[in-house]
């Protein structure tokens, strides 16, 4: 993998920042953006946009073969069974609610349960807090190891055969864990369960297979990836989303319109209501074609190699507290982490005043950070462009913050 | 390397403010009582003041947050005890303006106030300089 020739393909990265060439670390909230998605959606609106799915007109079937080429793509990404199962949606945060409120709503009941675990985003969270409340059903949480992974033990006693619901994310976005969804499905499914999969943190940095996991349901956001924001996928086993209802109503999801009744499409369309994303769609297509030029396994090494990298040289500061798992095999290309009584933000404005771009706070995670026992954190994000180089910025950064508040603390 | 940008925001003052933070605290039995925090970043503030006749009397804070705004915190109850509820809410209006970058009227005296003027070039930090003076102004009305 050529790291400089990749670099060439992300032109916001040549770039200078407050007076320093500018060093972005913060990929788990939002990837930059490569030259073919920036010029996919040029091309889109400079020479073919039109409406999808109802045009007779050439632009129409362009557009319309564009965005049904970009689920082929998406499809393929994740080894679905069929395009039918791939909706296009917002993004992680939407298709976790459409399954909280069509699959939940219609399958979840007083009594019944829902599991999550205590290192969830609050996008699979909050959904089914509501749900649970709506339903009268009851939340539980998987309990965390020491070093921030699940054991599956602990699954086994958390999910029961009242469960209906798992939802659990495949790499944390603070910890850097990735979690055994394999095992755990299988877990679910043993009782009677479905199994829900955030999988935001993961689809961009390693292959992902949904037919290998069994998993019923996964979510991802494009705009992780190299895709623009508001657009993301959720996927679904076509039995199931064939059973359920639609969340919005309207035009482009129906079949018959009458006036007091209406039927709906067929998969995947009888969720995408309205003007579908179709730009977006596109764009998210050609971050697919880049992403797999390189190698989705390529890449995850690459992220593999920093991580143990940094965390290699960000233990030798003094003060410097990582969290996760220590062992950089168990953990995706991220690194959470204190140093000293530097507040985060603190931390984070001297950074920045270096050029380095990195993530301060709770990081969605409010529950998480409660478990950690802190009230926030910072994150060094890696994704296919940073390189060592990145890193050594990043560790002198520090040095010379810790230097900067050396009077103070 | 030289950090003469980063000493705009972080003066000396405010460090001072940051690491022996005034009035930190709760009245017990005060009249107001408030808690606000900054959800993006979590940054909380729990603030007591004992508000009588129109008259901040004391005034105390509690919460955890950056250097920016603990140190405003502490700078926010220092200033505002011992003034009436008006005069507050108006010093509430000149340091917004002031983090707005704005022109403010200097006829008041803020005290150590003054050096978070810096924090008006640092965007992403306004919030935290103004977690306090937020939470003071939804308490005194509400008291109101």
């Amino acid at each position: 993998m050529n790291v400089n020739e990749i670099r060439r393909q992300f032109p916001i990265l040549d770039q200078e920042v407050n007076g320093h060439p500018l060093v972005y670390l913060d990929s788990a909230a939002t990837s930059q953006k490569p030259l073919s998605v920036i010029q996919s959606l040029s091309e889109y609106y400079h020479g073919y946009n039109a409406n999808v799915h109802r045009g007779v007109h050439t632009l129409g079937t362009k557009a319309t073969d564009g965005y049904e080429g970009a689920r082929e793509k998406v499809k393929n990404f994740i080894n679905a069974s069929s395009s039918e199962e791939v909706i296009f949606m917002r993004g992680t945060t939407t298709a976790i609610n459409t399954v909280a409120s069509s699959y939940g709503s219609a399958n979840v009941g007083e009594g019944d349960e829902i599991v999550i675990t205590h290192m969830e985003h609050h996008s699979n969270i909050i959904p089914w807090q509501q749900l649970a409340k709506e339903t009268g059903a009851t939340l539980k949480y998987v309990p965390l190891q020491a070093d921030g992974t699940l054991s599956l033990e602990d699954v086994r006693n958390t999910v029961t055969p009242q469960t209906k619901i798992v939802s659990i994310m495949m790499v944390s976005n603070v910890l850097g864990t990735m979690n055994p969804i394999k095992e755990i499905t299988q877990i679910a499914h043993e009782n009677g369960a479905v199994m829900v999969v955030d999988g935001a943190q993961a689809a961009p940095h390693m292959k992902v297979d949904v037919q290998d996991l069994n998993c019923d349901f996964f979510a991802f956001s494009g705009h992780k990836m190299g895709a623009p924001t508001g657009i993301g996928v959720l996927y679904g086993k076509k039995a199931l989303l064939n059973k359920m209802e639609p969340v919005e109503f309207g035009g482009e999801m129906i079949d018959f319109v009458g006036l007091q009744e209406s039927t709906w499409k067929e998969l995947p369309w009888k969720f995408e209501g309205g003007t579908p994303i179709i730009a977006g769609a596109i764009g998210l297509g050609a971050a697919i074609d880049f992403l797999e030029a390189i190698g989705l396994d390529e890449i995850e090494k690459h992220e593999h190699h920093l991580a143990a990298y940094a965390m290699d040289k960000m233990s030798s500061i003094e003060g410097m507290t990582i969290y996760g798992p220590k062992d950089p095999g168990k953990r995706a290309g991220l690194v959470t982490f204190n140093l000293s009584d530097v507040h985060p933000h603190d931390l984070a404005t001297v950074l920045d005043s270096e050029g380095i771009a990195i993530r301060a706070g709770h990081h969605c995670a409010q529950p998480l950070m409660k478990w950690l026992n802190v009230s926030s954190t910072a994150r060094a994000s890696f994704y296919l462009y940073n390189t060592e180089e990145d890193i050594d910025r990043l560790i002198a950064g520090l040095v010379k913050t810790k230097e900067y508040f050396s009077d103070v603390f | 390397m030289s950090f003469n940008n980063l000493d705009t925001l972080y003066r000396q003052v405010i460090m001072d403010h940051y690491k022996n933070p005034r009035n930190k605290g709760a009245i017990e039995d005060g009249s107001v009582t408030i808690d606000m925090n900054n959800p993006t970043c979590g940054d909380r503030i729990h603030l007591t003041l004992d508000v009588e006749d129109g008259l901040v009397k004391e005034a105390k804070f509690d919460g955890e947050g950056c250097s920016i705004s603990m140190a405003s915190a502490s700078m926010m109850t220092q200033v505002i005890k011992g003034q009436t509820v008006d005069t507050a809410l108006n010093m509430s209006g000149i340091f917004s303006d002031m983090m707005l970058g704005k022109e403010y009227d200097d006829s008041i005296d803020l005290g150590d106030i003054e050096a978070l003027q810096g924090v008006a070039k640092f965007p992403a930090r306004i919030k935290c300089a103004t977690l306090a003076w937020k939470a003071m102004e939804k308490g005194v009305k509400e008291e109101e």
